[in-house]
């Protein structure tokens, strides 16, 4: 669980085996106070889609509550799409084992 | 067999909230979505717990579908119609499901949840209420049910369509990637089969894509519609997806979904497996 104070991104790691997971996670915020700093509410209602490095679709996930998401993907380039109602974004990424590529994404 | 009679948009199912013999039903891997939230009337049945056997890896029995479909108010002669989360694949299983057991009228909301979602359309939080009924199902529909012997007699004759993605189909990975990448299966495909993942099907939003381009899909990546064609994924609820695109939209009535899929075909001993793309 997020608590306040900790560093904003996707669920707590600790009980992931990391030596063979390839994790991406992160958490969609919203843009708060339109600084273009990731400080707003959670985003519990997007959908996060993994692409792989051809653009094939791999996975999707809804947030949860907190607006987290995670996959455990494979090593390699891999391009996120978040959709919320009359957003959609884009993020790329390159996933590694051992090192979760952890995103704060601000909509 | 068509958009028309099996597929239903979230308009229609705005304008049939309050319609006596019209059953909504949530149908989903994780059915706490359905507690934060759900469409309005909707019951929700729990893709494993309601669905699966438990003990045996079967299909519920006739009668426990039977006690179900009465507990939960659904008579013979109700429109089901059913969505869910995760592009409707579990939705479709259902949707294979209550085809597998003769109900007459089942339909599936186009985009599910996603894009009932996307677009801004309330949910609620409370479960109604409907009275029990006497539902009797009919005897099971093995005619779109695929099972593990005739997919291996399959391979090289008939069209057998893997709908996974191609990371799973190559053999990189062996759940999808939202799932925890363990499995008691080894990795890669059935030969012979075409990869034509269920998501090139979908539009972003979940909906389906129009007909002419289904077709191509399929035709496209050289799947001879008038043979015969076995479609599996992992656990046989993505295959039910394109089952749906095939039998249902596209009308194609020789179509089986193998819900076997990779986690019975990936533990047989010493049938042929394929890798790589």
């Amino acid at each position: 669980m997020k608590t306040c104070g900790a560093t904003p991104g996707g669920p707590d790691i600790s009980g992931i085996d990391l030596t063979t997971q390839t994790v991406i996670q992160g958490v969609i915020l919203k843009d708060g106070q339109e600084d273009g700093v990731p400080n707003g509410s959670p985003v519990g209602n997007a959908y996060v889609r993994l692409l792989d490095s051809t653009g094939e679709f791999t996975a999707e996930v809804p947030t949860n509550l907190d607006g987290q998401f995670r996959f455990f993907a494979a090593p390699g380039a891999w391009t996120l799409v978040i959709l919320a109602s009359g957003v959609r974004e884009e993020r790329k990424v390159i996933a590694a084992k051992g090192i979760p590529v952890d995103l704060v994404i601000e909509i | 067999m068509s958009r028309e009679t099996s597929l239903v948009s979230a308009d229609w199912v705005a304008q049939n909230l309050n319609n006596p013999s019209v059953v909504l039903i949530e149908v989903d891997e994780d059915t706490a979505l359905y507690e934060q939230g759900h469409i309005e009337g909707a019951i929700t049945f729990h893709w494993r717990d309601d669905l699966q056997d438990g003990l045996i890896r079967d299909l519920i029995s006739k009668e426990k579908f039977e006690a179900l479909l009465s507990k939960s108010g659904i008579s013979n002669d109700s429109t089901v119609v059913l969505y869910g989360g995760n592009n409707n694949w579990f939705a479709t299983y259902a949707f294979w499901y209550f085809k597998i057991y003769g109900h007459a009228d089942v339909r599936l909301l186009d985009g599910g949840r996603k894009r009932w979602e996307l677009d801004a359309r309330p949910f609620v939080t409370n479960a109604p209420t409907r009275a029990t009924t006497s539902y009797v199902a009919k005897e099971r529909d093995n005619s779109i049910r695929a099972y593990r012997d005739e997919v291996i007699s399959a391979i090289g004759k008939l069209n057998i369509v893997d709908v996974r993605s191609p990371a799973e189909f190559s053999g990189e990975l062996a759940a999808p990637a939202h799932l925890l990448q363990e499995s008691g299966q080894i990795k890669g495909h059935i030969p012979s089969a075409k990869n034509i993942p269920w998501s090139k099907a979908a539009n972003e939003d979940g909906t389906f894509k129009s007909d002419t381009e289904l077709k191509e899909l399929y035709v496209g990546a050289g799947v001879d519609l008038a043979k015969d064609t076995i479609a599996y994924c992992r656990i046989g609820e993505r295959s039910a997806f394109s089952w749906f695109v095939l039998h249902e939209l596209l009308n194609v009535s020789n179509v089986k979904n193998y819900d076997g899929s990779w986690t019975e075909y990936g533990s047989l001993v010493g049938v042929p497996v394929a890798i790589g793309a």
